[in-house]
């Protein structure tokens, strides 16, 4: 298939929490995501319980796919920042290493140029854990590990739709 | 492809509403909307213009409930219909799981459904994906109307290969679950596969 199937194991997961949560601290930011390019939300930081979360990973996916077709007409291959500034809170959006999107919300009390600062470092720490996830993926694939669902019965997929 | 998070237990699946223009995807999703139980749903996100066209995507995350310990997450979106907004549905289709073409059984849409088949195949195909491997059924929609065309032309036109198809009629709602359940299925069946 032409995009491989993401997978998230714990290990990554907690990775990638801490460098989410450090970002979120050190940029001065509400809200800190980190998103597929699909559109699912992987991991996020901060103040996240006022937010529909997977509404922004999926509109936040629909932008970049959106500037990314546009990146193309005109020759580029993708734009890997975007900006968007409000009255209150801006978005903060870009791409690691082609394959997840770091997104961050900010208001006032901190500032375009402090975010892009730390965004940059923290995009660097992603990116190895990304590479070293894709890299376990495919160790896994390569000696055949059984998918988790590989026992899934008829009857667990007919249980979802019992009511 | 599916997301499978293992940290926190839950697997996320892309299902896509295709097909022409006002055939009635928005509605299906509508009628999904309505009938689920607040706790199993988020937001449903619709980008249409003023006259109600979609036109960039809806989009409406459910959760079915759970597999093996693992909660099972769909996001359905819907692509524009329209024929002039292809670059938006190309977009829409990445990273997809299962497609649901929903074809409008009235006599003078079927060219557009002609079309609109075939530019499912053309755009998933420049995605790296081939409408005879992935998931994906067909809802004939509308069948409640007069000049709805008889059931077998449709079939020959739209389904050659006698994939999984459901009758439906999306503003009332019926066929609608069983179309969704059909493409569930696949989907679940192909994670089964491993991939």
């Amino acid at each position: 298939m032409a995009v491989p199937q993401l997978v998230m194991y714990e290990e990554e997961s907690k990775l990638i929490s801490v460098v989410l949560e450090r970002l979120n601290r050190e940029a001065n930011s509400k809200v800190v995501f980190l998103v597929d390019k699909n559109g699912q939300l992987i991991s996020a930081a901060g103040d996240t319980k006022n937010l529909d979360t997977t509404s922004l990973a999926s509109l936040t996916a629909g932008n970049i796919a959106a500037t990314g077709g546009l990146a193309k007409l005109i020759g580029e291959k993708e734009f890997s920042i975007l900006f968007h500034e409000g009255e209150k809170d801006n978005i903060h959006i870009s791409i690691i290493g082609q394959r997840v999107i770091l997104v961050v919300v900010f208001d006032t009390r901190s500032s375009l140029g402090l975010v892009r600062l730390r965004v940059k470092k923290a995009s660097d720490e992603l990116k190895t854990i990304f590479d070293g996830l894709l890299a376990k993926m495919e160790q896994k694939e390569a000696i055949n590990v059984e998918s988790p669902f590989a026992e899934i019965t008829d009857d667990d997929i007919d249980g979802l739709f019992s009511e | 492809m599916s997301f499978i998070n293992y940290s926190s237990k839950e697997i996320n699946c892309k299902i896509v509403y295709y097909g022409p223009g006002l055939c009635g995807k928005t509605t299906n999703l509508q009628y999904v909307y309505g009938k689920t139980n607040p706790v199993a749903k988020g937001k449903m996100i619709s980008l249409a213009t003023e006259t109600e066209r979609t036109l960039f995507f809806d989009f409406l995350p459910l959760t079915l409930g759970e597999i093996k310990g693992f909660k099972v997450r769909f996001h359905l979106y819907t692509v524009p219909g329209q024929i002039f907004y292809d670059a938006s549905r190309k977009l829409i289709l990445k990273g997809v799981d299962g497609v649901v073409f929903v074809a409008d059984s009235q006599v003078e849409r079927m060219e557009a459904n002609m079309e609109s088949f075939e530019n499912l195949a053309v755009n998933l195909k420049e995605q790296g994906y081939d409408l005879d491997k992935i998931p994906y059924v067909v809802q004939y929609n509308k069948r409640d109307l007069p000049n709805a065309a008889p059931l077998e032309e449709l079939k020959n036109l739209l389904n050659p290969k006698g994939i999984p198809e459901f009758e439906a009629c999306a503003a009332t709602g019926e066929g609608v679950f069983e179309t969704l359940k059909g493409i569930s299925k696949l989907v679940l069946t192909e994670l089964k596969k491993g991939r």
